[in-house]
């Protein structure tokens, strides 16, 4: 059985000028040691989808879905009470912006520590002890002098390996990371993908990487869900998916690689559509 | 003979760290002696990982900050902003677009006085005359006359940065610095911005001084490249040259971090880890 499946998520805004469907109708199923990447363009609602999931969406957000199980969980009916208690220990979630997403007014050790206290209830030197090791697991260099630095004393990597140090902490399920190297240089892009990689494989978790780079698909994931304005538009292996794209928007989007440029000009997103629905006849 | 727009030679930059009741003061050489040239109509690509001085060269460039010492050249003539003025016929030779098109457009600004400010600054050009170059200066960038009344936060951020490139292009500069102009932008988005330059280099044959540390992006849009690594240029060649045959141990290294979307690696990469299950 599929650690989450989702069927038929639909997730709205109201506005003023009447509902705004940021995501139509997605299906979608992770099992656990699997990692399932999202990618679409800014908009595509691939982000909403999962912070659905994670029920962090304001409330002025309609969720509807035909079923949404978590590892035999309905989270739909779920009370936000239990909703908690999951979120966190049994799913947990990193942010793109790893300086914004750490509470710059605390120290490391206490941003990390305090979600052995929520959900573990650990006692002070049992957390005291996890925190270290869990630093050292990502790869943070003298972690017992690290506790005790605050965010902002650290660089933007580093940062990002604190929150993946948050986020497994209590050994979770599926993590799901949103956009974890947009904010990052390319080496150390690598470094946490490769960190990533090699912690869900270690703990056999899901990963659902979203993202809207090529690069980081071809190099993480087993599964690809090409997404564009709240529809999924094609769902495949990811060898599949580069060496026969199904969909012309992945085959847009993999043509709008500088490296597949041909001759002068990138061919872009929008020519492609153009071109299709002149073609086929469809509205844009 | 082709023309070199800009020459840098041996260009260093120190910033003093004041010291303090509990610290020493400090110099960090951010840039430690730089020397390059740019021909006409070139690009000229600047590689590196943050806090390898690459920006801090780019506002060099630009006459935004001086140097500490060694020599700028533009179009041939010598420039130190710390010891002259500069005139507004130097400033309208070079223009800077930022990385962020969110935080370089003053959101209370609408954008046809974001186009015209730079004239107005610059030049004796009446209203009437800044209203027309602007107009004419939007249709170039992609853009239309009626965005001429709003402001930025009716855009995208692809727009956004249309309508930085058709500032920074207001006072037909020959040298135009981007500083990451597209990392901040889908990949659709950054494709149709990387052709739009493409397009704006033909038509009035600039010279890009490019800043970026995506090397698939650069690999695309650069005739030069230069590797820069702690405030040193540790590669410097064509882009053939520095592609095929990287000398240096660093630009071997960026090479292996960038992302390989070629369906070969992804089978070896899957391959590994079934190997490894």
């Amino acid at each position: 059985m599929a650690l989450l499946e989702i069927k038929n998520l639909s997730v709205g805004f109201d506005t003023s000028t009447g509902q705004f469907m940021a995501v139509q109708g997605i299906d979608l199923s992770v099992d656990a040691r699997e990692v399932l990447a999202i990618v679409g363009e800014s908009g595509s609602g691939k982000s909403v989808a999962m912070l659905a999931v994670m029920g962090l969406l304001p409330k002025s957000a309609v969720v509807t879905a035909d079923s949404m199980t978590f590892d035999g969980h309905n989270m739909l009916t779920m009370t936000t009470r239990r909703r908690r208690e999951i979120i966190g220990r049994d799913v947990a979630m990193i942010f793109q912006e790893p300086m914004a997403s750490l509470n710059p007014c605390f120290t490391v050790g206490f941003q990390l520590e305090e979600v052995l206290r929520f959900h573990m209830k650990m006692d002070a030197k049992t957390r005291r002890k996890r925190a270290i090791e869990l630093l050292q697991q990502v790869g943070i260099p003298t972690p017992e002098e690290r506790l005790n630095s605050f965010p902002h004393q650290m660089s933007g990597g580093q940062c990002q390996r604190v929150m993946i140090a948050i986020a497994i902490a209590c050994n979770p399920k599926l993590l799901i990371a949103d956009e974890p190297t947009t904010a990052l240089d390319v080496t150390i892009q690598k470094q946490i993908l490769d960190l990533l990689v090699s912690l869900q494989a270690k703990y056999g978790m899901g990963l659902i990487m979203i993202t809207h780079d090529m690069g980081v698909v071809a190099e993480t994931a087993d599964r690809v869900i090409v997404q564009y304005k709240g529809r999924k538009m094609e769902e495949a292996d990811v060898l599949a998916l580069f060496e026969s794209p199904k969909s012309a928007y992945t085959r847009a989007l993999l043509s709008a690689l500088p490296e597949n440029a041909t001759g002068d000009r990138l061919s872009t997103v929008a020519d492609f559509m153009k071109n299709e629905a002149a073609i086929s006849g469809a509205p844009s | 003979m082709t023309e070199i727009v800009l020459e840098g030679r041996n260009i260093v930059r120190d910033y003093h760290v004041g010291g303090t009741l509990f610290s020493k003061a400090k110099t960090v050489s951010a840039v430690k002696g730089v020397s390059f040239t740019v021909e006409k109509g070139k690009t000229l690509a600047i590689v590196g990982e943050s806090g390898c001085g690459k920006s801090t060269l780019g506002r060099i460039l630009t006459l935004i900050d001086p140097q500490t010492s060694g020599e700028l050249l533009i179009d041939g003539k010598p420039i130190n902003i710390a010891k002259d003025r500069i005139t507004p016929e130097m400033r309208r030779k070079v223009q800077i677009i930022f990385q962020n098109p969110y935080g370089s457009l003053n959101p209370r600004q609408k954008i046809g006085e974001v186009l015209g400010e730079p004239l107005l600054l610059n030049t004796n050009k009446t209203a009437a005359e800044r209203r027309e170059l602007a107009m004419q200066m939007l249709v170039k960038v992609g853009l239309g006359p009626e965005h001429y009344n709003r402001y930025p936060h009716m855009f995208s951020g692809g727009q956004r940065q249309r309508i930085a490139i058709a500032r920074a292009l207001m006072l037909s500069p020959s040298l135009l610095v981007l500083d990451e102009p597209v990392s901040a932008l889908d990949l659709s988005v950054q494709a149709q911005v990387l052709n739009l330059l493409a397009d704006l280099q033909d038509e009035f044959n600039l010279t890009y001084v490019f800043i970026s540390h995506d090397l698939s992006v650069v690999r695309y849009i650069a005739d030069e490249v230069m590797v820069m690594y702690y405030g040193e240029v540790v590669e410097y060649g064509t882009r053939d040259e520095v592609f095929s045959n990287p000398q240096h141990s660093y630009t071997k290294t960026l090479f292996a971090a960038t992302p390989k979307s070629d369906v070969e690696s992804i089978r070896a990469r899957i391959a590994r880890k079934k190997a490894a299950a």
